[in-house]
């Protein structure tokens, strides 16, 4: 389990880093905080021949809270947003999907541009990227360019962004007043990817009913998701126990999740209903009398 | 003064080894570098079964930096193969391990080549580069005869069967009021020691010597081995034991690599390490458990046992290596437990797989005998209506029972008997610990969306194996102790354990006394550390080195201080006379040497013996179980450091919980192991199972060795699936769910649950 033979350079500058990359057509690879490359290398299932190690370059770690919503940098760590007590106000979905990610050491290394660009179906910011609408900023050679996160993951582990290119910053639009939420995900272990996980959020009018609801869910398929039939179903509606059921068995017939090792497809189509019977009953303070 | 109140056995003596560990300075193999060192990797086989066409090494040769590719055909003359070290059975012969394979591959991990280069890195690039033809033959992964035999001498891939028991099982099931029959098993995992193998291996050519570094468990029945294998004297073979990184049974045993490390430092007469990686470590270290069995009691309708049948069926993977058939023995030999039933007969069928071979790992066969046994109670006292705790208090054996025999189980072992113990004493007293009364009522209940669950789990465990063990004492010319003992020492503590026992009976400091272990080079003959053996008998050799060489200091002290033998004592680094003269051990050690040598032989096993309990609830709808009350009960005879023998059983907990939630090696329809990392061969971790409790008692010293000990390390493991099986079960009862198979993935419990519910519609 040692890496292939590599070479490795630490860039300065944005601008030299995407000069690198550019220059070697493919052969280089970024790294931010390694916690998914460097197994990757070490099980010799990627083998560049250059690492261009983007952790130090400047003005990409910052945490930006204004009107415009919520900035983070690529080079922001889980363990930044998760000692950002301001998080908890500005965006409190962001700070508890966070809270699942890893253990301490990956926390402290991993890095949001990282997860992003790796797009494991399973993991937690690209799944809240989705279910927020966010806006991603990649920069390449030929300049700036923002991609819609419903529309970066493109499958298994596979993204828009050239070999050439970077993330620099994702926008999580602004979290408004009072707004309903939960996050729920289930894993083997505590900080082992999910084998299935639900995000949602909605905004009440003054009469009570659901605005614009936002149902994400990881884990159960090759990229994370939007449930646009559940979000179509709650739209306009007030919350009840008897629209959960119904929103959750619609969840479980809107993904096509995969046996592996860890569980059968079927467990993980399960899963989606059970959780988001879960997180809508928290966030709308529903009491579920559970079928069990 | 050798007052009671200063002994040291018996108290939770703060370990001697955790300064070491806790500030970094401990020795470990992979800590060691030579001048000239080079690093070696082995290319496995990617492919489960199939014929060697051909090797081509040459491009691997000609990289820089490679120094060796080393094959079976430069090995020469016949492949050495690994000897069956426990219970050698003729039948297993023709199954053993060759250490290289030569013109067939059985699992996918199996050596094929050995890379010696400047670094492991280079090795392992010039792994890539060798060129191995195959032609595949169908994989076996599991019972019964396939297109494509793994040996020639097996049609049906069945190595080995048996029957063996005790009483009359026909009459009883006959005869019986009630009998049922049910199919359990076990699945495939094996233990995950913090640190992989790994050898140091140097070729003295001047002296025609050899020093392997980094060998453990049984290191002088390895030399033995190693020795014929290379055509050496056993005298021209060093192996030494530096710290170890955890054993659990799977690690020190001989495996390939310590025959291949060795032979290529030979080979190139220079120094040669390798340390094996998480993914080496998950195909190449032995595999266990894996076995299933149809289990069938027959009792009277009250309750009472009369009689049991086993078969054993175990998966040993693609040859048998050093431990034999020890996995499933001891899984039918375990079968009855701690319990009075007259008639038993058991059956043992061991299969040939292409999949990883099997070895012992932690509590081997009892972990899953208990499982199963345990797991049958629980359906028989529902199927009859008695309460579970009653149930296994009416057929406990009694105190004035024992010794109890259980011969004839194992049919190439001798009579062997149940030792000491009031094994429903302390049942009663798991009881008491887990809240049985206050808390039965929560059977199967759900409260807050999850159900709750208690279980029990009763075992006996053996230990101490004969036949004998080595130690040797020396007071240094400074006053201190230097302990040299036969038994190894793999992180267990053993060096703190031996401490006290010979601080005690010669009144040296603790701090005064080093403890030497496992080398060839220390004892002329020694038997090592697994089977709950080292303290036993380690630990009574220790003794009786001790009590010699104190009669030696004292004889030698009454010359000088012209006081008889009964007048003398050993108080703060002196002998003293009753009138007050006194001389120095420094002193009395500087005059002459000081050393006695002390044995103890025994073939009589101990056996402990507990009761565990469990408390889960499980989540009904994701299959989540969460622990929240565990309790161990064992009487270990003596607990000689009670803080250390606590830290096995909670270890012990937790790696058997392991084995019921997560540990699992999966292999598919290919043979393909398909979690070689720990990204998907899952164990558990600090905070998975945080509420967990053990108690250790003395209640009933053993009767064969002076220290009353019994094995201490093996009994927090072996009855976890039975306990917490139990407790799951009952959880769900209400939803007609049976267990019967591990692991209990929230998966499969899930499925478990949905199946009886597609069966009962209507069931709450
Ligand atoms: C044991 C373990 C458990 C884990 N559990 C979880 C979990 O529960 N949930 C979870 O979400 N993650 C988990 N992870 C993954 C972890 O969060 C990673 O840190 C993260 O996925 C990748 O971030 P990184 O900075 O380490 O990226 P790296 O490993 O450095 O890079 C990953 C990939 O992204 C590319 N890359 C990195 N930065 C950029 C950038 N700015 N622009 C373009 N490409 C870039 C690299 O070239 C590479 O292809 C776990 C990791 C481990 C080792």
């Amino acid at each position: 389990m040692k890496l292939p033979p590599l070479d490795y350079i630490r860039p300065v500058t944005l601008a030299e880093a995407i000069a690198i990359l550019a220059a070697h057509g493919g052969d280089a690879k970024a790294i931010a905080g390694g916690q998914s490359l460097m197994p990757l290398l070490a099980f010799r299932l990627a083998a560049p021949e250059l690492l261009v190690d983007i952790g130090r370059l400047p003005g990409l770690r910052h945490i930006d809270i204004s009107v415009e919503g919520v900035d983070l940098g690529a080079l922001v760590t889980w363990r930044d947003i998760e000692r950002d007590a301001r998080l908890t106000y500005a965006h409190p979905l962001l700070a508890a999907a966070i809270a699942h990610v890893a253990h301490y050491q990956i926390r402290n290394r991993g890095t949001v541009g990282g997860s992003l660009a790796h797009a494991d179906p399973a993991a937690e910011m690209p799944g809240i990227a989705i279910t927020c609408d966010a806006l991603i900023t990649v920069v390449g050679p030929n300049g700036t360019r923002m991609v819609p996160a419903n529309e970066f993951c493109l499958g298994g582990l596979s993204t828009v962004l050239e070999f050439d290119e970077l993330v620099t910053n994702v926008r999580l639009p602004p979290w408004k007043q009072n707004r309903r939420w939960a996050f729920e995900e289930f894993a083997r272990r505590r900080g082992d990817f999910a084998l299935a996980g639900v995000a949602a959020f909605y905004d009440i009018d003054q009469n009570g009913t659901m605005r614009d609801p936002h149902v994400g869910v990881i884990g159960v398929g090759d990229r994370p998701m939007r449930l646009s039939v559940v979000e179509n179903l709650l739209e306009g509606k007030s919350l009840d126990a008897g629209l959960i059921l119904q929103a959750a068995a619609l969840a479980r017939d809107a993904v096509d999740p995969t046996d592996d090792i860890h569980a059968e497809a079927a467990y993980r189509r399960d899963m989606v209903g059970v959780l988001l019977e879960r997180v809508l009953a928290r966030a709308g303070n529903i009491v579920l009398m559970e079928a069990a | 003064m050798n007052n009671v109140s200063q002994l040291l056995v018996g108290h939770p003596v703060e370990r001697m080894e955790d300064a070491r560990f806790l500030s970094g300075s401990g020795l470990f193999v992979d800590d060691l570098e030579r001048d000239g060192m080079l690093h070696a990797a082995i290319l496995r086989s990617s492919i489960a079964h199939a014929d060697i066409v051909s090797i081509d090494t040459s491009a691997a040769l000609r990289m820089p930096g490679v120094h060796a590719v080393i094959t079976a055909a430069d090995i020469g003359g016949e492949i050495p193969v690994i000897p069956l070290r426990l219970a050698p059975l003729p039948e297993f012969e023709p199954f053993r391990q060759p250490v290289i394979a030569a013109d067939k591959v059985r699992y996918v991990g199996e050596p094929i080549a050995v890379v010696v280069a400047d670094s492991r890195a280079i090795a392992e690039d010039a792994l890539e580069a060798i060129d191995v033809q195959f032609e595949a033959l169908s994989a076996v992964t599991g019972r019964g005869a396939t297109e494509d035999a793994l040996f020639a001498c097996a049609d049906d891939n069945v190595s080995l069967r048996y029957s063996a028991g005790f009483g009359d099982a026909d009459a009883a099931f006959a005869n019986a009021d009630y009998v049922r029959t049910e199919r359990f098993s076990v699945q495939r995992h094996t233990a995950l020691p913090m640190e992989t193998r790994g050898l140091l291996a140097e070729w003295d050519s001047s002296s025609a010597r050899l020093i392997v570094t980094g060998a453990t468990k049984v290191t002088f029945y390895n030399r033995r081995a190693l020795a014929k294998m290379l055509d050496l004297g056993q005298d021209d073979i060093d192996l030494i034991e530096i710290d170890v990184g955890g054993g659990f049974g799977v690690r020190g045993e001989f495996y390939p690599e310590d025959f291949l490390i060795p032979f290529a430092a030979r080979k190139l007469a220079r120094p040669v390490k390798w340390i094996e990686d998480r993914r080496e470590h998950l195909m190449a270290i032995n595999h266990s458990r894996d076995v299933a069995c149809e289990l069938s009691i027959a009792c009277r309708s009250d309750g009472t046992m009369l009689g049991l049948r086993g078969a054993v069926f175990s998966d040993m993977g693609a040859y048998i290596r050093t431990n034999g058939g020890v996995v499933p023995a001891k899984a039918a030999q375990f079968l009855p437990g701690p319990y009075r039933i007259p008639n038993v007969s058991v059956s043992v069928e061991t299969f040939m797989t292409s999949k990883t071979p099997v070895g012992t790992y932690r509590g081997p066969g009892r972990f899953e005998a208990n499982f199963f046994r345990e797991r049958l109670i629980d359906m028989v006292a529902l199927d009859l209506g008695i309460d579970v705790a009653e149930i296994r208090r009416k057929n406990l054996i009694t105190e004035a029972e024992l010794p109890y025999p259980i011969d004839g189980l194992v049919p190439y072992e001798g009579p062997t008997s149940y030792d000491t113990g009031n094994y429903v004493e302390v049942f009663e007293r798991a009881l008491l610990e887990i809240g049985w009364r206050d808390k039965c009522h929560l059977q199967g209940r759900l409260i807050d969306g999850v159900r709750h669950g208690i279980g029990l789990g009763c075992f006996v465990e053996s230990g101490g194996a004969g036949p004998k063990e080595n130690a040797a004492l020396t007071l240094e010319r400074d006053g201190s102790l230097t302990i040299a003992v036969g038994s190894s020492v793999l992180g267990q503590g053993l060096e703190t354990v031996l401490g006290q026992i010979a601080a005690d009976t010669l009144s040296i400091p603790f701090d005064r006394i080093r403890v030497l272990h496992g080398s060839t080079t220390l004892l002329d003959e020694g038997f090592g550390t697994y089977h709950s053996r080292a303290v036993v008998m380690g630990g009574s050799a220790v003794l009786d080195a001790a009590k010699k060489l104190r009669e030696k200091i004292l004889e030698q002290a009454a010359n000088h201080l012209g006081r008889p033998n009964s007048e003398l004592t050993i108080a703060d680094q002196h002998v003293v006379a009753a009138n007050g003269a006194s001389v120095s051990l420094a002193a009395l050690a500087t005059e002459q040497v000081l050393s006695a040598d002390g044995t103890f032989a025994n073939t009589t096993r101990t056996y402990s013996y507990g009761t565990h309990a469990a408390h889960v609830t499980v989540d009904p709808r994701t299959g989540r179980v969460e622990i929240l009350d565990y309790v161990a009960v064992e009487d270990v005879g003596r607990a000689i450091n009670p803080a250390i023998v606590h830290g096995q059983a909670i270890g012990a907990i937790v790696q058997g919980l392991g084995g019921v939630f997560f540990d699992h090696l999966v292999y598919d329809e290919e043979a393909q192991l398909l979690n070689a990392s720990l990204a998907d061969y899952l164990v558990p971790t600090a905070s998975d199972f945080p509420r967990l409790r053990a108690v250790t008692l003395e209640l009933r010293p053993s009767l064969t060795n002076p220290l009353g000990a019994k094995g201490a390390g093996e009994g927090g493991i072996v009855a976890v699936a039975a306990a917490t099986a139990n407790a799951v079960a009952a959880a769900l009862t209400p939803l007609g769910v049976e267990i019967h198979h591990l692991p209990l993935t929230p998966p499969r419990l899930w499925r478990l649950i949905k199946d009886a519910r597609d069966r009962t519609p209507t069931a709450a």
